[in-house]
């Protein structure tokens, strides 16, 4: 009934090959984009922003960019908490060494930084495969957080080993430092948010896109007919790092304000936005915002239903949220592989058939 | 129906009314994780305080107090969680128990207008109020621990630390690398040579640190470390025959479960502290008597007397004090966190004021001052005694140098308010 093609006809190429060709997928798009940019920044308050929608924002961004490279381009990687820590501290040494640009360009050239840094790291892709290459990701992840906490140069010589990010205006509204408005910092990721999953979204459908997936299908047979792995690959990791990037350096600056790199980017960073995307699925753009909002959200949900209404103490909520969320991991790998967006994709089509199944 | 809408709403006013006037002390702990053998105790001791002057004197100046408690588990992102979902609910005072959580709350609660208490922790420099103005760490700071270990040092050697040899084994991390500045400078004053020997979170993997020591044989070990690094560090150090009474911990290195894992070879280890240990104190009866006895008492209710519970009910009773203060400045019972900032700022604890809440002789006599927030910085050694294991105090709480820290804090604190461009407060 609901999800019908019928008398929804295509006259072009283009409206047929749509992101949403459902007319009610595309309406619910259209209306998803309205409530968040135009209903939600005037009912935000700071426990919203700060709790939930900024970590899921910016969490969102970071799975897209590990999708890309593990979903799409099927090159596994256990090195994002130490790419997110690139884009943090370029962030942090671009924003005290250029006050004047405005934090915007900083953020987009904080991903270009960590693009670089993970072609780099990209490159024994080209020999090493599978497990091989996650042991050269986990020894990126250990040599950055190293790195960063053993060059005082990137930390600004400051006692602590600490960063701290001051203040920064986009048009007159400060988006970074203590003096920010919920409304602000949200809008500002959900910039970023909608910029980069639009990107994603159109170069993984385009030639870029099946190249990725026929590397990752099968690499000779992707050589045979014609696409060069050096290629393909190290733009997988040029790409991933890019959103990595911007969402180590949002991370940084408009979430967590102060940032210290074992702590904040180390190996539970990686596995945790490994897990979104496993969760979520890999290979879907949808995925990386299904796996991003479960992880934010469980817990939180767990501990409000926990603690604040059923008043149980809070370690052993605490524990319990690691049992959960470790029994709904298995749970999902053993029951739905696919994760959520294989989920999403059965609902509707049993949508599709309902009430008539047969 | 209009008549009964104003009813239902002035019921509702009146129900919510007794809710609103508590004052409430939100309590970020950590009961798990690898720091939780730290974080249970402090917390217990904490929410122990508030429950004894709830039970024994309705609450602080006749308002009930109201423990927000929300784990936090030493991690960063949930401490911010717990930070927004409490600060709505009136939340007087914070202390995080971390300095990396700390450094996030800084920012936030100044502009929040919430004063935080981050008591022997924290940022040192925070103990410069003209620059953080809601910020306080007294009694004492890492760089007070920092010369109090050196002065102890130099009491021991004579006074002449030429040529003594140093090692810190410090939690890499904000907190591990505070006192090194410190130690740096009063290297230069006093001659002695220092090594720096990180260990990486959670603390477990110290082989190499330790191999290190054995080698370069220094005269002496100090440890920033908090959480399970503890417990491997004095293992690790009775492993390799280091002789304990060498080796000095700072005051979050120095509880029972650090010590009590390595059994008798533990004898003899020292730690700092700013406050006394035991159970030696009428206030523990009253505790016994309102709060154990009648099952109120937090947590398991085992770690009474615990020289970390003993750490927390401290800072409980501060706050408390600082509440009282509050109250007294402002005129009002209901304070609010504004309010309770300029209770802390006026804050003065003397010998008679902890007598008659039960503590004598429990922690420094201290003013703090609109420029001083990190009150006078006295540093006493106790050392753990494996037979009896007990704590006990082996020194005086004596001075530590004030004017090279003195020049350290205004350094930082300035360069912090140049970066943010705070306007100096206090005129």
């Amino acid at each position: 009934m609901f999800y019908r093609e019928a008398g929804d006809f295509k006259k072009t190429y283009s409206a047929d090959n749509q992101t949403f060709p459902i007319k009610i997928d595309r309406v619910g798009y259209y209306l998803a984009l309205v409530v968040a940019f135009l209903v939600i920044p005037f009912v935000i308050n700071d426990y919203w922003a700060n709790a939930i929608l900024l970590p899921f924002l910016i969490y969102s961004i970071a799975a897209i960019g590990l999708n890309i490279l593990v979903g799409y381009c099927g090159q596994v990687s256990l090195g994002t908490g130490g790419f997110m820590a690139v884009g943090a501290y370029a962030c942090y040494k671009l924003m005290t060494s250029f006050p004047d640009v405005n934090i915007f360009f900083h953020v987009l050239l904080s991903g270009g930084i960590t693009g670089f840094v993970c072609v780099i790291f990209g490159l024994p892709s080209l020999r090493i495969k599978g497990f091989y290459l996650a042991v050269a990701t986990l020894a990126a992840q250990f040599f950055l957080v190293w790195l960063f906490n053993r060059v005082p140069w990137f930390y600004n010589n400051s006692a602590s080993g600490q960063i701290n990010a001051p203040e920064r205006m986009v048009f007159g509204v400060p988006v970074t430092g203590p003096n920010t408005e919920a409304w602000a910092t949200y809008l500002f990721c959900l910039v970023f948010l909608v910029l980069s999953a639009l990107i994603a979204r159109n170069l993984t459908r385009g030639m870029a896109g099946r190249k990725w997936m026929a590397i990752r299908d099968m690499d000779i047979a992707a050589e045979i007919i014609g696409v060069n792995p050096l290629k393909a690959k190290i733009s997988a990791f040029g790409v991933s790092g890019f959103f990595v990037g911007i969402s180590g350096a949002l991370f940084f600056a408009l979430y967590l304000g102060a940032v210290e790199v074992g702590e904040a980017f180390g190996i539970t960073k990686s596995f945790l936005v490994l897990f979104m995307i496993i969760i979520g699925g890999l290979g879907s753009i949808f995925g990386s915002f299904a796996g991003a909002a479960f992880l934010v959200l469980l817990p939180v949900v767990l501990k409000v239903v926990g603690v604040d209404m059923l008043g149980w103490p809070t370690d052993i909520v605490a524990h319990l949220q690691l049992v959960i969320v470790g029994g709904l991991i298995i749970m999902f790998l053993i029951l739905e592989p696919h994760g959520l967006a294989q989920l999403w994709r059965v609902a509707k089509q049993k949508l599709r058939l309902w009430p008539f199944p047969h | 129906m209009k008549t009964k809408f104003a009813t239902m709403a002035v019921a509702a006013v009146m129900a919510a009314a007794p809710a609103m006037a508590d004052l409430v002390f939100p309590s970020l702990s950590y009961r798990t994780g690898p720091y939780a053998a730290g974080g249970i105790p402090f917390a217990d001791g904490y929410a122990d305080y508030f429950t004894l002057l709830n039970e024994r004197d309705g609450g602080i100046g006749g308002v009930p107090t109201r423990l927000l408690e929300c784990e936090t588990g030493y991690n960063t992102e949930k401490g911010v969680e717990c930070y927004e979902s409490t600060k709505g609910e009136g939340a007087l005072v914070y202390q995080p128990l971390s300095t990396g959580i700390t450094y996030q709350l800084i920012p936030k609660t100044t502009a929040d207008n919430i004063p935080m208490h981050t008591m022997g922790y924290g940022r040192t420099s925070a103990a410069n109020g003209k620059v953080f103005s809601h910020t306080f760490n007294y009694p004492g700071s890492y760089w007070n621990g920092a010369s109090g270990a050196v002065n102890y040092l130099l009491a021991e050697n004579g006074g002449d630390l030429n040529g003594h040899k140093i090692a810190l084994v410090y939690h890499n991390s904000a907190y591990g690398k505070e006192p090194i500045r410190t130690l740096e400078e009063l290297q230069k004053k006093h001659g002695f040579e220092l090594s720096l020997m990180p260990v990486d979170h959670p603390g477990q993997e110290q082989k190499s640190q330790w191999l290190q020591i054995r080698r370069e044989k220094p005269d002496t070990v100090l440890m920033w470390g908090w959480g399970v690094m503890n417990q491997v560090a004095i293992q690790e150090a009775a492993n390799i025959r280091f002789p304990m009474e060498n080796f000095i911990g700072i005051w979050w290195s120095g509880a029972e479960h650090d010590v009590l894992s390595a059994g008798a070879k533990a004898n003899g280890y020292k730690a700092l502290t700013f406050h006394n240990v035991g159970r030696d104190f009428p206030v523990f009866d009253d505790i016994q008597k309102h709060v154990v006895d009648t099952g109120k008492a937090a947590g398991a209710g085992d770690q009474i007397g615990n020289v970390l519970y003993n750490r927390g009910m401290y800072a409980a009773m501060l706050a408390a004090e600082a509440a009282k203060t509050a109250q007294e400045i402002h005129g009002t019972a209901d304070i609010n966190a504004g309010q309770m900032r300029d209770g802390m700022e006026a804050l003065s604890i003397t010998e008679e004021k902890m007598t008659a809440l039960g503590m004598p002789n429990f922690g420094p006599s201290f003013d703090v001052s609109c420029e001083n927030h990190g009150g006078p910085g006295l540093v006493g050694v106790t050392q753990w005694d494996a037979d009896s294991q007990t704590w006990s105090l082996i020194s005086e709480f004596a001075e530590t140098d004030q004017d090279v820290i003195g020049g350290l804090i205004a350094e930082d604190s300035n360069a912090y308010a140049a970066e943010n461009n705070i306007e100096m407060g206090c005129k």
